[in-house]
């Protein structure tokens, strides 16, 4: 098939990349570009492990083709912090035990990155929704939920 | 034990990676000439393959070679070795690791397509084309064992691969002495597991020395290894097996699978490195499943509540193969008689082949099976006897001063099975306390009024963890300081890392940081069991206490000689040996380290043996157990027949907790894959075998917005049989959860509503009952 030539700003650097239009973004973004953080959980939409943030919104990257983000913005969890330096999120994810085979996590994080942007002050109810779209087998989700909680708490009142 | 670590809820050292997409999974790996497989799967439950043509698919792009199991004649040949021989099958159920001729369930693999690309590979493996002859399938398992069914396998004229029977005391004579005898029939559904990594494999042979290396998705790498080796007929030392990062395990991963075993034929046939990823389909049809059994179950017991014996026969669906030998039907038998002090106990347990996935244990094994027998009995016995739930419970619980209480049932060695220690009584009470149940009538009444039907339900499980015969640690101190932990026991999220880099920086006196665990790396370590049963922290984590602690005396020795202190004036603190009072006094330890080294022509001071290091290998044959208690609360809706749970308290045992943020992390896991059985997941097929619900739109798992928040309360009785008085936890909150989950809404349908004695439960099963109830 002949490859499709695509611009789009990826984790704050343009990008110029060549892409089978057959691939899909999670696929793209993983063995194409060498961003491993996307994990690719059940490749028909429904696990949420593969969420990344496309022009401010999470998408599943197992649902959208790679030629697709051609002039979009896309946000993958290797935009947040670094080992050395969490963000905010991701330090109340390892404060609350919001991981433990960490194979959903990058999903989730994205998920939740978009979500409290949208909704800086959410109630419990409200996060468990935001994410339930996304599966995690291991924590029974409350470390994750209470992780979003005490990051829009902490944001909403810095000390 | 205790210590500035141990007992301390510390964060991860694992999680710094996994939370900037810098984790190391399987399909992560990239190695230079790398191909990707694609299988051929069967799309029949059963079959004869007369003809495998390949000429198109070999033909298109990228394909760079399609195997069948005859193309790998000059590498091996046959079935795979059972990983768990037992004397009571007679001949081995294994996969080959591609179907020889005959297919028994779909999703079997059948061809192995190696292309430049996965994509390539996928699309060429539907292009292969297969001359079957179709056979009879069998799907349902009540069917597969009567006379007159179709044979899942040709060569077997009966289905039954094989019967266990076990027990103690004269059940007669207690059935004919007790007051009351109840018969029920249970049916406990078949599902999947999910970890939310499927399964891979990387395989890669040195074009040098033809040694194979094999990175795989697994819970038993050093079991991979050694099948593999018997299976090519090569050295262990011939082949490394390593596992990266694992997304998850549950169970299904313990097993050494057909995938594992083509991939590495492949490498050494084309000589190049071979990755085959499975994705969430073959997932569905190619891993291993769980639980699906029907029971009949008598249980004899007097007015006063106090159950007293059992009769119990099993029609135990393992499946097309059973390639993890009886484990699973043994684990049921094991998992008896719970936490009650019955006087008698017959069980035969029938291991029946199906035309369907295998099953093999999933969180639990069967435990969560036998804890739901046992407590819908208790539940059943009080209804019939118009008594509290409890209170039959509490007449008929081994009592804590009965501990150690022998059962009446062996273990595989022959052994009394003994009850190390516990208070199951006690557990209840706090539990039914903790969640207030004296005043749940009045939250009955309050959801009434808003229209919902609300239920208490209650569950207790004792669970034999710690599971023989060992795995071990080795302990390392660098002469950089760095203390480096290497054991067999692979990890798949259960924070291994931080655990047993808890214990070693206590027994060494330092910092978490400097110590670096490395995990299930047969070139690391030489010896490894599985990651399996909720055995990891008694047998590895008693491990790296002993090795940190012969580590220890090492280095004091060493000091005690240049210092010119006695040993007993010595302590560890700081990253060094220290006088006791006058910490300015001291050798560091990568000093020590450094000096063990060696240096040439320079003897080692005191005739000491070189390597501030040791090897420990805890001898855990003497099973410790763990228990629990649970209370649940659910709100049906009577008009959609929908279950919120709405409120869940775990009370539970596993002796010392090493980190009980982990500990808490792996029971609510637990409980929520509970829930999931109790309500959502349901592996479905027709009656040729073909599975209905391979996406996740069809089979349903837990999510978030329909969890509630879980609440733990521990208890803490050190168990005696390991020098850290630990027992473990990963699965004691998924073994009492369905039952509890059951028990709830069993309540919620009130008095004249249905005995439930199976799960999952679906909103239509509800509805129906609330409609018969009226």
């Amino acid at each position: 098939m002949t490859e499709r030539s695509l611009t789009f700003t990826l984790n704050g650097q343009k990008h110029e990349a060549k892409a089978d239009p057959r691939i899909h973004l999670g696929d793209f973004l993983r063995h194409s570009l060498g961003l491993t953080g996307t994990h690719i959980g059940c490749e028909h939409g429904v696990c949420g492990a593969c969420t990344v943030i496309v022009d401010g919104v999470p998408v599943r990257s197992c649902l959208m083709l790679a030629v697709q983000i051609d002039g979009c913005i896309v946000e993958t969890v290797e935009s947040l912090g670094k080992p050395g330096n969490l963000s905010p999120l991701q330090h109340a994810f390892a404060a609350n035990h919001g991981l433990q085979c960490g194979f959903c996590t990058p999903g989730m994080l994205m998920t939740l990155e978009a979500f409290l942007r949208a909704t800086p002050t959410p109630t419990e109810d409200d996060v468990r929704i935001a994410i339930s779209g996304n599966i995690c087998r291991c924590t029974g989700y409350q470390g994750i939920v209470q992780a979003a909680l005490d990051t829009a708490a902490a944001k909403a009142n810095p000390t | 034990m205790s210590g500035r670590f141990f007992g301390a809820a510390v964060t991860r050292v694992e999680d710094a990676r996994l939370l900037t997409g810098t984790g190391h999974y399987v399909d992560d790996i990239e190695l230079p000439g790398m191909l990707h497989a694609a299988f051929v799967r069967a799309s029949f439950a059963h079959g004869r393959v007369r003809g495998i043509k390949k000429d198109d698919a070999l033909a298109m792009p990228g394909v760079v070679a399609i195997y069948t199991m005859d193309d790998f004649a000059d590498i091996a040949q046959g079935p795979m070795p059972p990983m768990a021989p037992h004397p009571l099958l007679k001949t081995p159920i294994t996969y080959h690791p591609l179907a020889n001729s005959e297919v028994r369930h779909v999703g079997e693999a059948i061809a192995i397509v190696l292309a430049n690309s996965r994509a390539n590979a996928e699309d060429a493996a539907a292009a292969v084309m297969l001359d079957v002859e179709y056979l009879p399938a069998v799907s349902d398992v009540a069917t597969a064992h009567g006379a007159n069914s179709p044979a899942a396998h040709s060569q077997h004229a009966s289905n039954i691969a094989a019967t266990m029977k076990a027990g103690f005391g004269d059940c007669a004579k207690v059935f004919a002495q007790a007051d009351h005898v109840l018969t029920e029939r249970f049916d406990i559904h078949r599902g999947g597991c999910h970890a939310m990594e499927c399964r891979g494999v990387v395989a890669n042979i040195d074009l040098l020395t033809n040694a194979l290396t094999i990175s795989t998705s697994s819970q038993s790498p050093y079991m991979v290894r050694r099948h593999l080796a018997a299976y090519l007929n090569r050295d262990e030392n011939d082949i490394r097996v390593m596992t990266p990062d694992v997304g998850g395990g549950f169970g299904p991963k313990a097993n050494v699978y057909a995938e594992e075993f083509a991939a590495a034929m492949s490498a050494i046939k084309i000589r190049r490195p071979v990755k085959w990823i499975e994705d969430r389909q073959e997932h569905f049809v190619a891993t291993t499943q769980q639980r699906g059994q029907i029971w009949s179950i008598e249980v004899a017991f007097n007015n006063d509540g106090h159950m007293r014996a059992i009769r119990g026969h099993c029609i135990h669906d393992n499946g097309a193969y059973a390639p993890y030998g009886l484990i699973l039907p043994a684990t049921a038998i094991a998992s008896f008689p719970g936490p009650y002090a019955l006087e008698a106990l017959d069980l035969t347990v029938d291991v029946v082949l199906t035309n369907l996935v295998p099953t093999s244990p999933v969180r639990g094994a069967c435990r969560p099976n036998v804890a739901f027998l046992l407590e819908r009995l208790a539940d059943r016995v009080a209804r019939h006897l118009g008594m509290d739930r409890q209170d039959v419970r509490q007449r008929s619980f081994v009592k804590a001063e009965q501990m150690p209480y022998t059962t009446g049932l062996k273990a595989r060695d022959g052994s009394p099975i003994s009850y190390d220690s516990g208070d199951y009584g006690g557990a209840l009470n706090l539990v039914l306390d903790k969640i207030a149940a004296e005043d749940f009538e009045a939250r009955r009444e309050e959801a009434k009024q808003r229209g919902k039907l609300r239920g208490l339900g209650i569950a207790s499980c004792v669970e034999d963890t710690g599971l023989g015969p060992f795995e071990g640690a080795s302990i390392r101190v660098t002469p950089a300081g760095k203390v480096i932990v290497a054991t067999g026991a692979s990890s798949q999220g259960q924070g291994h890392r931080t655990a047993f880099a808890q214990i070693a920086a206590d027994a060494l006196g330092v910092e978490l940081e400097d110590v670096t665990v490395e995990t299930a790396d047969t070139a690391k370590f030489p010896l490894g069991i599985s990651t399996i049963a909720s055995r990891i922290a008694v047998t590895a984590g008693s491990s790296v206490q002993l090795a940190a602690d012969k580590v220890r005396t090492k280095a004091i020795t060493f000091a005690s000689h240049q210092l010119e202190v006695g040993e007993h004036d010595l302590e560890l603190e700081g990253g060094a040996v220290r006088v006791k009072g006058i910490p300015d006094m001291k050798i560091k330890l990568s000093e020590i380290a450094r000096a063990l080294a060696g240096s040439t022509g320079v003897p080692l001071p005191d005739n000491m043996e070189p390597d501030l290091a040791a090897t420990a290998y805890f001898n855990s044959n003497a099973l410790t157990f763990a228990y629990g208690a649970n209370a649940c609360e659910v709100e049906v809706d009577p008009e959609t027949g929908d279950v919120r749970v709405v409120r869940y308290v775990v009370v539970h045992d596993c002796g010392k907790l090493i980190n009980p943020l982990i500990v808490d992390g792996q029971i609510r896991g637990g409980v929520v894959h509970g829930i999931g059985n109790a309500l959502f997941e349901r592996m479905i097929y027709d009656e040729e075998g073909q599975p209905l619900t391979t996406t996740y739109g069809d089979y349903f798992l837990p999510m978030a917005s329909e969890m509630p928040p879980i609440e733990i309360h521990h208890i803490e009785t050190p168990s005696p049989r390991n020098p850290i008085g630990v027992k473990g936890a990963g699965e004691g909150g998924t073994i009492p959860a369905a039952a509890c989950v059951i028990s709830a809404v069993e309540d919620a349908l009130g008095p004249n509503g249905p005995f439930i004695p199976t799960h999952p439960v679906s909103p239509q099963q509800i509805v129906q009952w609330l409609q018969t109830e009226r």
